[in-house]
């Protein structure tokens, strides 16, 4: 019985988003606070109907009840406890009742605590809210159900896809889906300014938070995700420009931009057509993301699903929210003036590029990502985008931004000013070059110029952050929260930028044949193939092989690379050995019995690699700053 | 300097801006595309021969061959009507086996493919869209399923 209560939860869940959709947008023949109330109630309705819902999925996948054809089609009952609930969001509609339950999270968070707006503007970002709910819910319920039940009850299900039984995956879906959820606010927030007619810095300042959230949540997930696929898929890649990697990205990208604009909406009241406008490319940019994932346009390692309709239901959706809100913008958003304007090296202008550079590399990406489909729908051949254009299109807008950052960081508002600082910056540009030299030469090969810039943006950013800390303190008025944040989000993206110049620059990857006893060496490593032996998992059996590093003949660590074949069928999958120490990871992966006595084996030097993902937490770090000190701002 | 004109340098400044980046990134684009090709046209000499691209079908069975020990393999592509022999050096992937889809990257030299990466898909129900699109332009009807 417990899947049928699942659909109704879920049905419920419908009407109830339905009634908050109208009471928040239709037309109101109740007094607003009673309409305000009731629409409340029906936010915390939906709450807790998908609640209830997700619960019971969980709960027949933690009981292995195989009626159900999501829990037969993604769990055994082999399966760790773990990815038993982990398997709820492994897979195509599970992972959408998760979308909803999130959405419906931030949905109770904004009816709460958004008491400082006035009761129409409230009325219509939780109308919105539902609205968007009342969507995804139709398209969970009408095309992928995840309480449908088999016709015949298997007595073992299949296995969770291998690649995502990790407990950092396990993580990453939920994280992400929080940052794509997220941006939903920030575009309720828009229509409803458009809708009323009013956007205030007030308003901007209350949207902010919401935003930093949700660009927090997706800087997280992001990073999980790519340190997930660097030890886990196996040949130590952590980035690979798949077409669902720049789904999160997309959005990613316009969520930092509208950051940054919201903070000159806030501040100085301006940029405020512009801060609506990035607010809808941000949220259709999440829609697209997960319409790109989940309808199999696209293949790709995570396209586990594929089916048309769901496909066309999702577009559809896609082009009634966005259609919807750029018909009203345009409709609308003329009639939001501002007044002021700024100088040339003022902070605004510094985050008038920021957004033009970071809304561009968005674009450019996108347009990667959707050309081959363009192509092949008016069959016009068969290519592929793959890393050279996305790195090319990554670096070119992305040097200059993290320069134009180091800079624009110490602007004032309106004025500039910076000539106070210029001698300062000058030496800041100094030492990051001297800094740059330095690093460059540690390693042996040079690089090259391209090495050279990488290193001096990423040290330009960090010395210039370290500075406007330094020099702010000094001047004794010390630093506001958000600047805190900022500087700290500032020195992730040095540290990520020196991350990637150096794995990019200086990684070394060969494929070698060893026979046990023989060894390699990679960039002044020597891996000797001591052994190979058996293994037995939980649910998997496989080859280990056991491997010693050693750097200048000093024993540095015996590790393990494992080949697991997984009783639920399907093909092996390698468990790469990773070292890591300092500044460098060493990676072995075991191939596969080449004969005669020898292995395939893939073998990595990655310089720095680890500071990529470092970076991505400095990031949040600097986001959770100012998001969780915010509210003890005297002034915001 | 008028706030308007400022808007308007400001605008100009922008224009130039995208413009420039729409530039550099059509050519990025030109430069980095990969093409692809199935087995049967690059026997009608359809596929360039001066640059790489990528080749996709399914590996015929009993086809791969490899010196004991060595990292070099060659392995035949089949799209059903047409085949090329493909050679590698290097590691193959988890999922790479005989009657399956892949994608190999590579170059052609004397009617022979040299990959130098190799792509399988990546669980059960995956084939490489290109793969199914050429499958679907020449059934395997040709071919009698072995016993």
């Amino acid at each position: 019985m417990m899947p049928e209560w699942g659909t109704l939860a879920l049905a419920l869940a419908i009407v109830l988003s339905l009634s908050g959709a109208v009471l928040g947008l239709g037309p109101m023949p109740l007094p607003v606070e009673l309409n305000l109330k009731l629409l409340r109630n029906c936010t915390l309705g939906v709450w807790w109907a998908l609640a209830v819902a997700f619960a019971l999925l969980v709960t027949a996948l933690v009981t292995h009840d195989f009626s159900v054809a999501y829990v037969a089609k993604n769990s055994n009952t082999e399966l760790p406890r773990l990815y038993c609930v982990a398997a709820a969001w492994g897979a195509h509609e599970g992972s959408l009742l998760l979308w909803a339950l999130l959405l419906s999270l931030w949905s109770v968070l904004v009816a709460r605590h958004s008491r400082s707006l006035p009761p129409t503007f409230r009325l219509k970002v939780l109308g919105v809210l539902a609205l968007v709910q009342l969507g995804f819910l139709l398209f969970t319920l009408l095309t992928s159900s995840p309480f449908e039940r088999n016709l015949v009850v298997p007595d073992e299900g299949a296995d969770l896809n291998p690649i995502l039984q990790d407990p950092a995956l396990a993580l990453h879906p939920p994280l992400l889906y929080m940052g794509y959820v997220g941006t939903a606010v920030a575009f309720a927030f828009a229509v409803a300014a458009m809708l009323t007619g009013h956007l205030d810095q007030a308003f901007a300042r209350w949207v902010r938070p919401w935003t930093l959230a949700s660009w927090l949540a997706l800087t997280l997930g992001i990073t999980l995700g790519s340190f997930w696929a660097y030890y886990e898929l196996g040949w130590g890649g952590w980035w690979f420009w798949d077409p669902v990697e720049n789904a999160s990205f997309m959005p990613w990208l316009a969520a930092t931009a509208l950051i940054h604009s919201l903070a000159v909406t806030a501040q100085r009241g301006l940029f405020r057509q512009w801060t609506l406008l990035l607010s809808i490319l941000t949220f259709s940019l999440s829609l697209l993301g997960t319409f790109l994932v989940r309808s199999g346009v696209l293949v790709s390692v995570h396209s586990f699903a594929a089916d048309p309709t769901r496909g066309l239901f999702i577009l559809g959706l896609l082009v009634f929210y966005i259609v919807g809100a750029l018909l009203l913008y345009a409709l609308k958003g003329q009639s939001l003036t501002q007044r002021g304007g700024f100088d040339a090296t003022s902070r605004e202008s510094f985050l008038l590029f920021n957004n033009a550079l970071l809304v561009t590399t968005a674009l450019l990406i996108l347009l990667g990502t959707l050309w081959p489909l363009f192509l092949e729908v008016f069959q016009w051949g068969q290519i592929s985008v793959g890393p050279p254009y996305f790195n090319v299109a990554f670096m070119i807008p992305m040097l200059p931004l993290v320069a134009l950052a180091s800079v624009g960081a110490h602007a004032a508002w309106k004025h500039g000013a910076l000539w106070r600082r210029a001698r300062g910056l000058a030496a800041t540009a100094a030492i990051a070059m001297v800094l740059a030299v330095l690093l460059r030469s540690v390693y042996p090969s040079g690089g090259s110029w391209l090495t050279l810039c990488g290193f001096f943006a990423g040290c330009l950013i960090l010395c210039s952050s370290l500075a406007l800390w330094w020099w702010d303190l000094r001047a004794s008025f010390g630093l506001r929260h958000a600047a805190v944040g900022m500087v700290v989000a500032h020195l992730g993206i040095g540290v990520f930028t020196i991350g990637v110049t150096g794995v990019s620059s200086f990684a070394i990857e060969k494929d070698v044949s060893l026979a046990p006893q023989e060894s390699a060496v990679v960039a002044d490593y020597r891996v000797t193939f001591i052994a190979l032996q058996p293994v037995k998992g939980p649910n998997y059996d496989g080859l280990g092989g056991t491997f010693e590093l050693r750097h200048a003949n000093q024993w540095l660590a015996t590790v393990e690379s494992q080949k697991r074949v997984f009783h639920a069928g399907g093909a092996p999958m390698t468990h790469a050995a990773i070292f890591s120490r300092g500044g460098y990871d060493l990676f072995v992966a075991l191939g596969e019995d080449l004969g005669a006595g020898k292995w395939s084996l893939r073998l990595q030097y990655k310089p720095l690699v680890r500071l990529i993902w470092w970076g991505g937490v400095l990031m949040a770090l600097g986001g959770l700053w100012a998001l969780v000190f915010r509210a003890k701002e005297v002034k915001a | 300097m008028t706030p308007r004109q400022k808007r308007l340098w400001g605008l100009v400044a922008i224009a130039v801006g995208v413009a420039l980046a729409a530039t550099l990134a059509l050519q990025a684009f030109n430069k980095n595309i990969t093409y692809f090709f199935d087995p049967s046209q690059v026997v009608a000499g359809q596929a360039p021969s001066d640059r790489p691209f990528r080749l996709g079908g399914m590996v015929t069975k009993g086809s791969v061959q490899r010196t004991a020990g060595s990292l070099d393999v060659s392995f035949v592509l089949t799209d059903f009507a047409h085949s090329v022999t493909v050679h590698y050096t290097g590691m193959l992937p988890d999922l790479f086996r005989e009657g399956q889809g892949v994608i190999a990257h590579g170059s052609l030299r004397a009617g022979d493919f040299y990959a130098d990466e190799v792509l399988a898909k990546h669980d059960e129900k995956y084939m490489p869209p290109e793969v199914a699109k050429s499958l679907k332009d020449h059934p395997p009807a040709a071919e009698k399923p072995s016993p």
